[in-house]
């Protein structure tokens, strides 16, 4: 390769760093002056979105990158939101407390369940967190003193410049695109790279030092770290929690984001997550029959869109197989 | 360097290793051959710790691994390359020999410093011995198969290892690619004074590059020696070389 086509290369590189840049930065600039624009109800939509962009993004570390077939997310979504929505309800710890240990708890227990699930490879793997996680959801729908079971718990107080509509936009803005940069650095890291490898082929990475089970069990908590990161976030939108926040139905509606969005590539998730938000709300309108909606989408995407949409669309762009290292 | 004595292995009733004993010195080249089924799979990954055995010892540097996790077995200095070609199949050439140098190094579970230039020198330093540079930034799964087997073996290398072990690792090549991986394999002992075991169906092969040879039989070591010996040795011709020809 000649120094003149190299240095070209590094150009061409250079110039489309800077183009992602300049788009993220507007992107951000609009997002900022959005809540001026439009009706209280679509700032609420779009906390909302950011909410579970967060959450589906932190399931596609394990799934895309780790290549897990991890189907019950959901359970340390809820677990951050029961553990602010519990400590604010029943006792007097100050806010910042619930919000540190929200995270906190969730990756907790994702240590826990996730010690006995990477013992388990595939379709094994799946199938013990979806027994686990609703084993949790059992607990916190029986637990009456603790949780309220079924009725769940409303009403819960957060700071006074924490309940305008405006303030809940900007706070979830700014938790997601930070959490997003973490995510991203995480994924560009040497463990992020591991990961893929132990993704790739199991057995190699084992025969050149890597600790896969350890790999795979540290991926699992912090994707649970960041659920409850969400689930933080999901009460200061709504202000209260139900046991359906981490019933399995919840986890296959991330699950699809992921795959609607694509897989292997990084802002995928919050794609699908935008598109699912949106489409329930419509569809909501309509018919109480979202599941349906919901299964039929599935089947469109495993048979036309595998890929997924961003995946599909960069694909087309590159006209080559898409990086699974997501650095589009 | 590596020493294994009476190791035994069954498969559900089926004895695929009975008696294997094994020897390689320091800066040596040995081979293992057998008849197809002889067990010199199972043997090779009874030593990388792939598979567990039944009885039996496997000492390493006059330290004891049967048995340990692989994980730790390369961290103690032994590497493999796979008979089937075994790389990371979304990753670049680079970043497959990257992964092995970063495992080597202990950096693979650092979180937050970018990945792309760590190690960058020493990765580079074994694709160009090996003749791969110009492929680096390509997907491995867009090189040739005679590429690929090259940077199987790169990828083992990679971990910087004392002991190197090379399953079947010309199978499927044509001619001119098997002598490139015998002039590695000479060069990697000689000039680096590598020890290396290997398995292999080609006989010109392993006359060729192996100081000592040893044969395996029905899961039984049956001799072990110097190339010469092992030609003359009437049990082996019996069990395989009159067999094979």
């Amino acid at each position: 390769m000649s120094t003149n086509s190299s240095s070209s290369l590094i150009l061409q590189e250079k110039f489309r760093t800077y183009l992602g840049l300049g788009m993220a930065v507007a992107g951000i600039l609009i997002l900022l002056a959005i809540p001026s624009l439009i009706s209280p109800y679509y700032v609420y939509l779009l906390a909302t979105i950011f909410t579970t962009a967060l959450l589906a993004t932190s399931l596609n570390l394990v799934l895309g990158y780790g290549g897990l077939l991890h189907l019950h997310h959901a359970v340390f979504y809820g677990i951050g939101a029961y553990t602010v929505a519990i400590i604010m309800t029943k006792t007097s710890w100050p806010f910042a407390i619930a919000v540190v240990l929200g995270p906190l708890v969730a990756a907790l227990i994702a240590l826990v369940i996730g010690w006995f699930c990477v013992r388990l490879r595939g379709l094994y793997f799946g199938m013990l967190t979806l027994a686990l996680g609703q084993l949790v959801w059992a607990i916190v729908y029986r637990w009456n003193a603790l949780t309220n079971g079924d009725n769940g718990i409303h009403s819960i107080p957060v700071p006074e410049f924490l309940t305008s509509v405006n303030s809940v936009y900007y706070t979830t803005l700014l938790v997601l695109i930070v959490s997003l940069v973490i995510l991203y650095l995480i994924i560009k890291s040497p463990f992020g790279l591991t990961l893929i490898a132990t993704r790739d082929n199991p057995m190699r990475s084992e025969s050149l030092g890597i600790n896969v089970k350890r790999h795979r069990l540290t991926a699992f908590v912090i994707a649970g770290f960041f659920a409850g990161v969400a689930g933080v976030l999901f009460i200061l939108v709504e202000r209260s929690v139900a046991p359906s926040l981490l019933f399995w139905n919840k986890s296959a509606e991330i699950l699809i984001m992921c795959l609607m969005g694509g897989l292997t590539v990084f802002m995928g998730p919050t794609l699908g997550a935008a598109i699912l938000v949106v489409l329930s709300m419509i569809v909501g309108l309509y018919t109480e029959y979202w599941l349906l909606v919901l299964g039929l989408l599935l089947l469109i995407l495993v048979l036309f869109l595998p890929q997924g949409i961003l995946g599909y669309l960069l694909k087309s762009r590159n006209n080559k197989k898409p990086s699974m290292r997501g650095e589009n | 360097m590596l020493q294994v004595e009476r190791l035994k292995k069954a498969f559900d009733g089926f004895q695929a290793i009975t008696d294997a004993n094994l020897l390689v010195p320091n800066g040596e080249v040995v081979a293992v051959i057998g008849p197809n089924g002889a067990g010199k799979s199972t043997l090779f990954n009874l030593i990388t710790g792939h598979l567990k055995a039944d009885s039996g010892h496997i000492g390493f540097k006059s330290e004891e691994i049967t048995n340990l996790a692989p994980h730790k077995i390369c961290h103690k200095g032994l590497s493999r390359s796979f008979q089937l070609i075994n790389i990371f199949s979304t990753l670049t050439v680079l970043e497959n020999v990257q992964i092995a140098v970063i495992a080597k190094h202990n950096f693979d579970r650092k979180l937050f410093r970018p990945a792309k230039k760590l190690l960058v020198e020493e990765t580079l330093a074994v694709l160009e011995s090996f003749g791969l540079i110009e492929f680096k930034d390509q997907s491995c799964s867009s090189l040739s198969y005679g590429d690929q087997k090259v940077l199987e073996i790169a990828i083992a290398l990679g971990s910087k290892p004392k002991l190197l072990l090379l399953d079947e690792p010309t199978a499927g090549m044509s001619p001119d690619e098997t002598r490139r991986i015998v002039n590695l394999i000479k060069k990697l002992s000689q000039e680096e004074g590598l020890s290396i075991l290997l398995t292999e169906h080609d006989m010109d092969l392993v006359f060729d590059v192996a100081q000592k040879i040893m044969v395996l039989h029905q899961g039984c070591t049956i001799a072990q020696g110097l190339p010469e010996d092992i030609r003359n040795d009437k049990s082996v011709q019996s069990a395989y070389l009159g067999e094979a020809g």
